[in-house]
C-alpha cells in the first residue's frame, strides 16, 4: 500500500512528467496559452494514460513475453495506442458530441504524445504489476493535467505583460517552464529511490 | 522547390527544433552531453531517412485509410532496428538515451515529414528532405548538448567508446544545475529568443 | 520584494522599497555582529550585482531608469540575506544577476514577475554550486570588533552546522546536547547566535523589522500568521520522534529561514494573492510545504521552496478566489436570509 503511495506522489510531483521527465512536451507549449484547453488536454491524456498503461500491461504479460516476442514491444505498445486512442475518439463522437467538438483536434495528437508511450514503456522497465502500472498512468496523467494549468494560468497572465519582443509566445514559456522546474526540484528525498 | 533548397530548408528555415517546435521531448531529455545530442540526432535521422524512402517507395499502394498507421507501423520498425543496433554496438549511448530512443517512434518530426512530404514526393526529394530535417535536428541536439556541458559540467565530450575527443575547462566550477531539466529548459528558451531576434532583425532590414 | 500595479492609499514605490531596507537593516546588523566582514561584503556584492543588472538591462532596452526606485537594492539586499557567510564572490553575484535578468526584467520588469526574485535567485545558485551554499559558518558575535581593531583576520572559519542541519541529520537531542538546554537553544535562536545564512539567524531582529512593515501597511498579517501557524501546528502534531503531539513547534518557528520567509518574502504583493482567503490559503499551503520538505524531504529547509511553489500557484488562486467567487459568496449568504 505504501508503495502505491509512492507511486502515486513520484509519477504526479517527484518525477513528474513534463518538469523532471520531459515528457508530453509537444503538446505542453501547443496548447497551454489558455486554461480551457489545457484542462481538457489533460483530462483526456490522463484518461488514454491510464487505459494504456492497464491494456498495455496485459498485452505485454500474456502476449510478448509467453511468446519471447519483447523486441517487438515498441511497436506492439504504439499500435495499441494508437487504437485506443482511435475508440476512446469513436467513443466521445457518439456519446458526448459536445465534449467532442471540444477536444477536437487534441484527440489524435494524444498517440503522439511522449507521455503515453513513455509512461508504458516505464511501467515495463520499472517491472510494475497490473495495480502498479494502472496508478501510474492515472498518476502520471494527473501530474500532466497539474503541469499543463499552472503554465496556462501564467501564460493568461503574462498576455499582458511587457515581455521583450524577441521572448513573446514559446521562449518565455520555455523559461516559465524552466523556472517551475526549479522548483520541483523541492521534491526530491521525499520519496525513497 | 528545386533539389538542394529540399535539402537546405530542414537546417535553418524550417528547422525542426527552434523553428517548428517538433520533437522537443527528446531534445531536452538527452541534451547533457554533447555527445548524446549528437547520437540522439544521429538515431533519428537514421530512422526518418528509413521512414521516408519506404514511405515514399509505397505511396501509391498505402490505402488512404489506414495511412497513419501504416506509418506508424513503419517508423516502429525502424526504431526497432535502431534500438536493437545501438544496444549491441553503441551500449554506453543506449543507456544514456534509454527509453528516448523507442520514443523516436512518436517525435512529430518523422510522423510529420512522412505525412507532409514522404508520402507526396518522389524518393529522391524524400531522402534530400529526410536528410535536411535530420541534419537540422542533429545540429540543434548538439548545440543545446555542448552549451548544457559546458556550463554545468566543464567538458565538452565528443567521444563514444575511445574515439572522439573530449575538451576539460580547468579551474571552472560548473554550475550542476545546467545538466539538471532547469538548465535544459532555461538554454532552449534562451536560444529561441535569439533565433527570434535575428527574424526580427532580418525583417526590419527588409522592410527597409 | 516588489510593488504591484495595484497599490492601495496612493504609497509609492520608492517609499515602500526604501522603507523595506529599513526594516532589513536589523537584520543586517545582526548579520555582521555574527558573521562579520564577510557577511558585509556579501551584502555589498549582492547589492551592487542586483542594482549593476537592473541599469544596464534598462540601458540595452531604452527604458527608463528604475534603480532609484530601490526594488532592486531590496532584491539584492534579500538575496544575500539567504546566502552563507563565506560563499564565493561569483555565487551572490550570480543569484542577483539571475534574479533581476531572467526572474524580473524578462517578464516584464516591476509587478510583472510570478516568482519572487530574490528566492529564485537563491535556489538556482543552490543548484548550481551546492557545496558552496550549505557550508556555514560558526558564529563568533563580537569577534569581528577584535579583528578590525587588531587589524587580524576573524579566526578561520570552521564549518559549522545549522540548527535545522543537525535535527535533520542527529536528531532533536543532538541540539540540546550541543546547546546545554532547551532555554540556552531558545535564546540562542532569538538572538542569532547561530550558523545559517546571513538573514536568517536572528529572530529578535526580524521580529523588530516585521513590526516595522505593518505598522507602516506594508505587509498584513494573513500570509505571515498563517503560514508560522501551519507550520507551528504541523511541527507540533507530527514532528516529533516521541509519538504524536511532541514535536518541537517553538524551534522549527525559530529556526531557518521562517520568519523571513514569512514577513519579507512570501508578503510580496506581487507574487501572492490579491484576496484575504486567497492570502490564507497561501499561507496554510506554504506552511504544509515547509513542514513536508523539513520533517520528510530531501532537504534541511524548505522555506524558499515552499514561497516559490505558492508564488507559481497563485494565479490560480486568485482565479479561484476572484471576485466572482466572493460576489457568489454573498449571492448564498442573501438567499439564506430570505
Amino acid at each position: 500500500m505504501e508503495r502505491i503511495f509512492f507511486i502515486v506522489l513520484s509519477a504526479a510531483l517527484v518525477n513528474n512528467f513534463v518538469f523532471v521527465r520531459f515528457l508530453g512536451l509537444c503538446p505542453f507549449i501547443g496548447v497551454s496559452k489558455k486554461t480551457e484547453p489545457s484542462l481538457g488536454m489533460g483530462l483526456a491524456v490522463t484518461f488514454v494514460l491510464t487505459l494504456a498503461s492497464l491494456v498495455i500491461y496485459l498485452v505485454n504479460a500474456y502476449l510478448l513475453i509467453p511468446f519471447h516476442l519483447e523486441f517487438l514491444q515498441t511497436i506492439a505498445y504504439i499500435l495499441v495506442i494508437a487504437a485506443l486512442v482511435q475508440l476512446v475518439e469513436m467513443f466521445i463522437n457518439k456519446y458526448s458530441p459536445a465534449l467532442y467538438q471540444a477536444l477536437g483536434i487534441y484527440l489524435p495528437l494524444i498517440t503522439t504524445n511522449c507521455a503515453v508511450l513513455g509512461a508504458t514503456l516505464l511501467n515495463t522497465k520499472l517491472h510494475y504489476n497490473l495495480l502498479e502500472s494502472t496508478v501510474h498512468g492515472f498518476s502520471a496523467g494527473i501530474g500532466f493535467l497539474f503541469a499543463l494549468l499552472l503554465i496556462s494560468s501564467i501564460r493568461e497572465k503574462l498576455d499582458k505583460a511587457n515581455v521583450p519582443a524577441a521572448f513573446k509566445g514559446a521562449p518565455i514559456a520555455f523559461i516559465s517552464a524552466g523556472l517551475i522546474s526549479l522548483i520541483f526540484l523541492a521534491f526530491k528525498g521525499i520519496i525513497p529511490e | 522547390m528545386s533539389h538542394w533548397k529540399e535539402f537546405t530548408k530542414g537546417i535553418i528555415k524550417e528547422n525542426p527544433t527552434f523553428v517548428m517546435m517538433l520533437g522537443l521531448c527528446p531534445t531536452l531529455a538527452v541534451s547533457t552531453k554533447a555527445i548524446f545530442g549528437l547520437g540522439m540526432g544521429v538515431a533519428a535521422t537514421f530512422v526518418l531517412l528509413g521512414s521516408n524512402i519506404l514511405i515514399s517507395l509505397l505511396r501509391n499502394i498505402i490505402p488512404e485509410k489506414v495511412r497513419i498507421p501504416a506509418y506508424i507501423v513503419i517508423i516502429a520498425t525502424f526504431v526497432t532496428i535502431t534500438d536493437l543496433l545501438m544496444a549491441a554496438y553503441l551500449p554506453p549511448l543506449h543507456e544514456a538515451l534509454g527509453i528516448f530512443i523507442p520514443l523516436i517512434v512518436v517525435n512529430c518530426i518523422i510522423l510529420g515529414r512522412a505525412e507532409a512530404f514522404a508520402s507526396k514526393n518522389t524518393i529522391f526529394d524524400s531522402i534530400l528532405d529526410a536528410l535536411g530535417v535530420g541534419l537540422g535536428f542533429t545540429l540543434a541536439l548538439t548545440l543545446i548538448g555542448s552549451i548544457r556541458e559546458i556550463l554545468g559540467a566543464g567538458t565538452l565530450t565528443f567521444e563514444m567508446l575511445g574515439v572522439g575527443f573530449t575538451l576539460t575547462l580547468a579551474k571552472y566550477k560548473p554550475m550542476i544545475i545546467m545538466i539538471l531539466p532547469p538548465g535544459a529548459f532555461l538554454t532552449i528558451g534562451l536560444l529561441m529568443a535569439w533565433f527570434n531576434q535575428i527574424k526580427i532583425n532580418n525583417a526590419k532590414k527588409t522592410s527597409r | 520584494m516588489s510593488g504591484a500595479p495595484h497599490i492601495q492609499q496612493g504609497d509609492s514605490i520608492p517609499k515602500i522599497m526604501w522603507t523595506v531596507v529599513l526594516s532589513l537593516v536589523p537584520a543586517a546588523i545582526m548579520a555582521v555582529i555574527v558573521f562579520g566582514i564577510p557577511a558585509l561584503n556579501v551584502m555589498l556584492i549582492s547589492i551592487l550585482s542586483a542594482v549593476l543588472t537592473e541599469s544596464i538591462i534598462n540601458f540595452l532596452v531604452k527604458r527608463k531608469q528604475t534603480i532609484l526606485d530601490g526594488s532592486a537594492f531590496v532584491t539584492g539586499l534579500l538575496v544575500a540575506f539567504n546566502m552563507p557567510a563565506n560563499v564565493p564572490f561569483y555565487v551572490p553575484a550570480v543569484a542577483s544577476f539571475f534574479a533581476i535578468a531572467i526572474v524580473k526584467m524578462l517578464f516584464g520588469g516591476l509587478g510583472f514577475n510570478f516568482l519572487n526574485p530574490a528566492l529564485a535567485g537563491r535556489v538556482f545558485v543552490m543548484f548550481a554550486w551546492l557545496p558552496a551554499m550549505t557550508t556555514w559558518v560558526k558564529p563568533h558575535p563580537g569577534q569581528w570588533f577584535y579583528s578590525f581593531f587588531h587589524l587580524k583576520p576573524v579566526a578561520d572559519a570552521i564549518t559549522y552546522a545549522t540548527p535545522l542541519n543537525m535535527i535533520k541529520m542527529h536528531g532533536h537531542q543532538a541540539l540540546l546536547t550541543y546547546f546545554g538546554s532547551k532555554s540556552a537553544l531558545y535564546a540562542n535562536l532569538f538572538i542569532g547566535n547561530i550558523g545559517g545564512s546571513l538573514g536568517e539567524v536572528s529572530a529578535l531582529a526580524l521580529l523588530i523589522g516585521a513590526v516595522i512593515l505593518l505598522v507602516r501597511k506594508i505587509i498584513t498579517l494573513e500570509i505571515p500568521l498563517s503560514y508560522i501557524l501551519t507550520v507551528a501546528l504541523f511541527t507540533w502534531i507530527f514532528g516529533g520522534k516521541k509519538g504524536l503531539f511532541t514535536g518541537d513547534w517553538l524551534f522549527h518557528i525559530l529556526s531557518g529561514g521562517l520568519l523571513l520567509g514569512a514577513f519579507f518574502m512570501a508578503t510580496d504583493m506581487v507574487t501572492s494573492p490579491i484576496t484575504s482567503l486567497g492570502q490564507i490559503v497561501f499561507g496554510i499551503g506554504a506552511g504544509l510545504m515547509t513542514f513536508i520538505i523539513r520533517i520528510y524531504g530531501g532537504y534541511p529547509e524548505g522555506v524558499s521552496f515552499s514561497i516559490l511553489f505558492m508564488n507559481a500557484l497563485t494565479p490560480i488562486i486568485d482565479r479561484y478566489f476572484d471576485s466572482r467567487f466572493v460576489f457568489r459568496m454573498i449571492m448564498k449568504k442573501k438567499m439564506k436570509i430570505k
